[in-house]
C-alpha cells in the first residue's frame, strides 16, 4: 500500500522555490528519513502532507488530499513538529483528557503507560517540563495515537543524547510494526542511521537521492586509500575525497563506476559510509555559504548528483 | 482504511477494524479555550468579590444616605433601592466585556505567537471547529458567567441587606418585598442576550483581525475603523461611519428596550420592570440581522485565514 504519493509537487513562496516538481513515493512500513540542508524544502514538504499548506501538482496521502481534508486525515496521521508546539499552559492530565475528547484513536490507558516510565507528572504544567520530557511527553501521546503514519520533523533539536537515544529506541520497540509509516528529518543523521529503512536527500526543492538503506549499503563504499595506491585509486573516480588524520578517504558510487568491490578492498580499508557522510559528497560543495575545505573531485560529485 | 470513513476507500486492503471512539471536538475545544484562558471567569468572579466588599462597608452607612437621597431627590425609591443591585450587574457585564475584547483579540494570534497552532493542526479538528469554538467564548459563555455570577451575588447582598434591617430592629421581610429582584435578573438575562448578539459583529472583526495580524493585533483592530472615519469626514464632511460604530457598541439600549413609559416619562436604566422590554422590536431590527450578518461573513474569513496561517 502506498502512504505518500507525490508528482509534480511545487512551492513556491514568492521568488523563492521550495520544491520544485518533487515526485516522491513511500510505501506502508517504511522508515524514512529526509535529509537535507536548512532551506533544501524539507519542513514545506512536510507542510504539503499533512495539509497545512497548499502546493501545485498531485499529493495524495493515505489516499487523501491532506490541504481539502485536513482533518480528516489527521485521523490517521500524527506528527511531532518541534518540541515548542505543545501548549506551554497545559497540564498533563488535561493533554490527555483532550486527545481522549477530539482523537478517535487515541488510547489513554496507553499513554498512561509510557508516561508512567518517565518523571512526567499528571499535575505538570508543559512549561514546567524540561525540554527532554516536552519531547517524551509529546512522544506518548503520539505513540498511543493508533496512526498510520507518523511525521518526525527535527523531534529530536536541541536534546541530550541520552534523551535522543531514548526517543529513538521507544520509537522502535513500543510503536513501530510493519503497518506504519514513520517519515523524520533531522540533522542529527548519525542517530537514524541505524533506525531508517529508507533514505532521501533533498536540496534547493529537489529530491537529490532516493534509496533504500539495504540499496544503500550495497552502493557506496567507503576506502581509507593506501598511500602507495592513491593514484590508482583517484583513477576509479570517488565521488567524494576526504582527508583524516594524514589519510586520505575516497567515497566510491558503485553504480556509477566500473571497478566491483573486491578491487577496491584491494586498495585499502572498506567500510560502509555514514550517512553524513554521502550527504557530504553529495551535497557539501552545492552550498554557495559553504567554504570548500573539503576536497572534492568535481567530475565525481557531478555524477553523484546525476543519480 | 478508516472503519468509520464514509468517504472514498484508498486501498481495499484487509485491515484489522481500528477501534474508534466517538469524539466531541467541539466541546473538547470549547474546554480548551476555558483551560488556557481562566480570565474568562475569573476576571467576573474578582469584580463581584470585590463589589461584594465594598456593598458590605457600605451597608453601614447606606440607610442614611438612602435616606437623605430619597429626602432630596425626586428619584423613585424603587430605582434607589435598585441601584446597588444595577451597578453588580453592570460591573460584571462590563468587565465581561473587556474580557471578551482581550480574548477575541488573542484568540487565532496568541496560537500562531507560541506555535501551539501546529499542536492543535495535528489533530483531528477542523478550522471551523476551531473558530467556533473560538467564538461561542464571547458569544455565549461570557454572558452565561456574567448571569451565573450576578445572581448569586444579588442573592447574597439582599440576604445581606436584610441581615443588616434585622440589626437595626426592622423587618427582614418587607426588604425582601420592596425589589422585585427576579424580575432585574430576568431583565439581565434579556439584557446579555441582546448584548451579545448586538455586539457579535465586533468580536468577529476582532477574531478576524487576531487570524491576519502577524503583530499588534490591537492596532489592526482599531486603526483601521479610525482611518475610515478620518476619511469619511475628510472627504465628504459627513460622520455616518462614527454614527453606526457608536450604534454597534451603545444602540443595543434603543434597539431592545422601550425607554419612555406609557406617559413618555423617561425610564430610570437602573430598574426597567419587564413591560419596557422590546424584544420584538429588537428582532424586527434590520440593524441586527446586518450585524448577524457581518459577523457569520468575518468568521467565515476567519475560518480561510487560519487554514493558511502557519505559525508567526
Amino acid at each position: 500500500m502506498t502512504v505518500i504519493e507525490a508528482r509534480g509537487l511545487r512551492k513556491a513562496f514568492g521568488a523563492t522555490i521550495a520544491l520544485d516538481g518533487v515526485n516522491l513515493r513511500v510505501e506502508e512500513g517504511r522508515i524514512l528519513g529526509l535529509i537535507g540542508p536548512n532551506g533544501a524544502g524539507k519542513s514545506t514538504a512536510l507542510n504539503a502532507i499533512l495539509g497545512l499548506t497548499p502546493y501545485e501538482g498531485e499529493l495524495k496521502v493515505l489516499g487523501r488530499n491532506p490541504w481539502t481534508e485536513r482533518d480528516q486525515l489527521m485521523r490517521d496521521v500524527c506528527f511531532i513538529a518541534d518540541v515548542a508546539v505543545l501548549p506551554r499552559w497545559m497540564r498533563v492530565s488535561q493533554a490527555l483528557d483532550y486527545l481522549g475528547g477530539v482523537h478517535p484513536r487515541f488510547d489513554r490507558a496507553k499513554a498512561e503507560g509510557f508516561l508512567a516510565k518517565t518523571d512526567i507528572r499528571h499535575t505538570s504544567k508543559v512549561r514546567e517540563l524540561s525540554k527532554g520530557m516536552v519531547t517524551q511527553l509529546h512522544l506518548a501521546l503520539v505513540m498511543a495515537i493508533d496512526a498510520k503514519l507518523l511525521v518526525l520533523d527535527e523531534p529530536t533539536l536541541g536534546l541530550d543524547i541520552l534523551y535522543r537515544k531514548q526517543f529513538y529506541d521507544s520509537l522502535l520497540s513500543d510503536y513501530y510494526d510493519r503497518s506504519r509509516t514513520i517519515i523524520v528529518t533531522t540533522h542529527q543523521v548519525e542517530d537514524v542511521q541505524h533506525v531508517l529503512t529508507d533514505l532521501m536527500f533533498i536540496n534547493r526543492g529537489h529530491i537529490v537521492l532516493d534509496c533504500s538503506m539495504e540499496e544503500f549499503e550495497s552502493r557506496y563504499l567507503e576506502v581509507t586509500v593506501h598511500p602507495a595506491q592513491l593514484a590508482a585509486a583517484r583513477e576509479l573516480m570517488p565521488i567524494h575525497e576526504r582527508q583524516v588524520l594524514g589519510r586520505c578517504i575516497l567515497l566510491f558510487d558503485l553504480k556509477t563506476i566500473r571497478p566491483d568491490r573486491r578491487q577496491l578492498t584491494a586498495l585499502g580499508d572498506t567500510r560502509t559510509p555514514s550517512i553524513a557522510d554521502l550527504f557530504v559528497a553529495l551535497l557539501g560543495d552545492k552550498r554557495g555559504d559553504k567554504p570548500g575545505n573539503k576536497p572534492s573531485n568535481p567530475a565525481g560529485a557531478a555524477q553523484g548528483v546525476a543519480l | 482504511m478508516n472503519t468509520q470513513s464514509h468517504t472514498e476507500s484508498f486501498d481495499a486492503q484487509p485491515i484489522a477494524p481500528t477501534v474508534t471512539q466517538a469524539t466531541q471536538p467541539f466541546y473538547w475545544s470549547v474546554r480548551h479555550e476555558l483551560w488556557e484562558n481562566r480570565s474568562i471567569y475569573i476576571a467576573p468572579l474578582i469584580a463581584a468579590a470585590v463589589y461584594l466588599l465594598g456593598y458590605l462597608i457600605s451597608l453601614i452607612w447606606v440607610p442614611h444616605s438612602m435616606r437623605a437621597l430619597a429626602a432630596t431627590h425626586s428619584t423613585p425609591q424603587i430605582v434607589v433601592l435598585a441601584m446597588p443591585y444595577a451597578h453588580a450587574g453592570m460591573l460584571c457585564t462590563a468587565i465581561a466585556f473587556i474580557v471578551g475584547i482581550f480574548y477575541s483579540l488573542d484568540s487565532l494570534y496568541g496560537e500562531r505567537r507560541d506555535r501551539s497552532i501546529l499542536f492543535w493542526k495535528s489533530l483531528p479538528v477542523s478550522d471551523r471547529t476551531t473558530v467556533l469554538s473560538k467564538a461561542v467564548i464571547p458569544f455565549v459563555v461570557l454572558p452565561m458567567v456574567v448571569f451565573a455570577i450576578t445572581v448569586p451575588l444579588q442573592l447574597i447582598m439582599r440576604l445581606l441587606s436584610m441581615a443588616g434591617a434585622l440589626l437595626s430592629g426592622g423587618s427582614a421581610t418587607a426588604i425582601w418585598r420592596q425589589l422585585p429582584l427576579f424580575e432585574m435578573q430576568l431583565v439581565l438575562l434579556y439584557g446579555l442576550i441582546v448584548l451579545a448578539l448586538w455586539h457579535a459583529p465586533i468580536y468577529a472583526w476582532l477574531i478576524l483581525v487576531s487570524a491576519y495580524a502577524r503583530r499588534a493585533p490591537f492596532l489592526w483592530a482599531v486603526l483601521p475603523p479610525i482611518a475610515i472615519g478620518v476619511f469619511e469626514k475628510i472627504a465628504l464632511d459627513t460622520s455616518h461611519f462614527g454614527w453606526l460604530m457608536q450604534d454597534r457598541f451603545f444602540g443595543f439600549t434603543q434597539a431592545a428596550f422601550d425607554l419612555k413609559d406609557k406617559n413618555g416619562v423617561p425610564i430610570d436604566p437602573h430598574f426597567i420592570p419587564l413591560a419596557q422590554l422590546a424584544p420584538g422590536r429588537f428582532l424586527s431590527n434590520p440593524g441586527l440581522w446586518l450585524g448577524l450578518l457581518v459577523a457569520a461573513a468575518l468568521l467565515a474569513a476567519a475560518v480561510r485565514l487560519r487554514r493558511y496561517q502557519g505559525p508567526i
